[in-house]
């Protein structure tokens, strides 16, 4: 009897800002999707995500930005990430994400970015209908 | 599938490889059984300190104090981190990684978060299976922080060497201390967050429960084998600041110690018998679980059993007996 697979998702806070609410509220979302979630809680560094995502293996990446810092982190997380021969993770960012700055991150890989007001059933079906694994 | 690419890099100490293995057998216990297969002679090198207490008892906060100083020792340190899974709806929210947060480094501490699953007992399922992958891994020693457990949940004392129960002060009174349960299978324990009042008391009041233990137990004769770790041993007790690391130092002396009284008595050999033992049985009743449920959904027989039972002629324990009949086990 093999055990249902579990998305597991790993959501976490990169960057100096401490604003968590969101990412509480996504984490519990998920969590009531029946998928198995991370939370890391704030101040992550890049080298904190990806040590992260290569210890627990998650399906997918939730990262929750509202410092306007994403141009700088999201693609170092990126470029750390594929150092480590880690490309069958989902990556997604949200929070506070201008529509400018889209282009160049997904040129990065990053997907989602949802922003405030977001149906949460959205994000959960984001999730389920992206991952690479 | 085949796992031996990624077996031999988790013998090199390749982290996404110890990664992904733990999945693997997290998912599919066919997967767990090849895997533990082929890595099982490199483990069993590994130190196994179990922590666990009531929510909030600080033991993620208290774990990450311990890393630390296990990793100035120059120590490799694996941490298995086990959170409940949702009843409802089989979701699970891991948040033990938030107190863990002082950058550690790849090389030399790796931390896993578990969903229990649905399992009783403290612990998830494949728990016993990751122990030993992070073994192979490398780690020289392992930390399974449980649950937050109430009193029950003692599952960790068949699992670990040495188990650490954290208490804080002010929660339960003295006969909170004479209940059964994880009280009993305490090797040494902690009063966590010391700085608020009533640690002393709280010390008091085990110190109190050990003397009661400990005169009883010269009055008995019988000595059962399978608790020999327990009742060759006196709990030790003390109490810490995990946030300032403040009695550490006396701390890891008591763990030292206990490491110690398991070699010089020989009583890890009792431990280690034990804890094959057990492993075996859960991994037999998974099994057999499995071979009957198989039956019951296919065997029409069996169906007609389960009519007759409804209606009274015959009852579960003689229905029990005809699958054992059937299994060919009797």
């Amino acid at each position: 009897m093999n055990e249902e697979r579990k998305i597991k998702v790993l959501v976490c806070k990169p960057g100096l800002d401490g604003h968590d609410r969101g990412a509480k509220v996504l984490a519990r979302a998920l969590r009531d999707a029946g998928m198995e979630v991370i939370y890391t809680g704030i101040h992550q560094t890049p080298d904190d995500v990806v040590n992260t995502v290569i210890q627990e293996d998650p399906d997918a990446v939730m990262l929750s930005m509202l410092s306007g810092s994403h141009n700088a982190l999201c693609p170092l997380i990126m470029e750390k990430l594929k150092e480590h021969g880690i490309d069958d993770v989902l990556v997604a960012v949200g929070g506070i994400i201008p529509d400018e700055d889209k282009p160049f991150l997904e040129k990065h890989g990053l997907k989602g970015f949802q922003g405030p007001g977001t149906d949460l059933k959205t994000i959960v079906e984001f999730v389920k209908n992206n991952l690479k694994r | 599938m085949d796992y031996s690419n990624l077996i031999s890099q988790l013998l090199k100490g390749n982290p996404r490889a110890a990664a992904r293995l733990i999945t693997f057998v997290e998912n599919d216990i066919e997967a767990a059984e090849d895997i533990i297969n082929s890595i099982y002679e490199h483990t069993g090198n590994a130190y196994i300190l179990g922590i666990t207490g009531a929510p909030g008892t600080g033991k993620s906060t208290f774990i990450s104090t311990l890393i630390k100083i296990y990793v100035d020792q120059g120590k490799k340190v694996g941490i298995i981190c086990v959170d409940p899974t949702s009843p409802l709806t089989g979701g699970a929210l891991l948040g033990d990684r938030i107190r863990m947060k002082q950058h550690f480094s790849l090389d030399n501490v790796f931390i896993r978060s578990m969903a229990n699953r649905g399992q009783l007992g403290g612990l998830a399922r494949a728990t016993e299976d990751v122990i030993k992958i992070l073994d192979a891994y490398g780690c020289d020693i392992i930390i399974v922080e449980t649950v937050g457990v109430g009193q029950s949940e003692v599952d960790i004392f068949k699992s670990a060497q040495t188990v650490v129960v954290l208490l804080v002060p002010g929660l339960g009174d003295d006969i909170q201390a004479i209940k059964s349960g994880i009280m009993e299978i305490t090797d040494i324990f902690v009063v966590n967050k010391m700085d608020l009042q009533g640690a002393d008391k709280k010390i008091a009041e085990i110190k109190q429960m050990l003397e009661f233990r400990k005169n009883y137990k010269y009055d008995s004769k019988d000595f059962s084998e399978k608790y020999a770790k327990i009742e060759l041993w006196t709990p030790e007790i003390t109490k810490v600041n995990s946030k300032t690391g403040e009695n550490f130092v006396e701390l890891l002396e008591l763990i030292e110690k206990h490491k110690l009284f398991l070699e010089e008595s020989g009583v890890i050999s009792n431990y280690l018998k034990n804890r094959i033992t057990n492993e075996t049985i859960q991994i037999l009743k998974h099994k057999l679980t499995e071979k009957v449920e198989e039956l019951l959904s296919s065997d029409k027989e069996i169906g007609k059993y389960i009519d007759q039972a409804i209606k009274r002629s015959i009852d579960p324990y003689s229905m029990a007996n005809l699958i054992i009949k059937m299994l060919g086990l009797e």
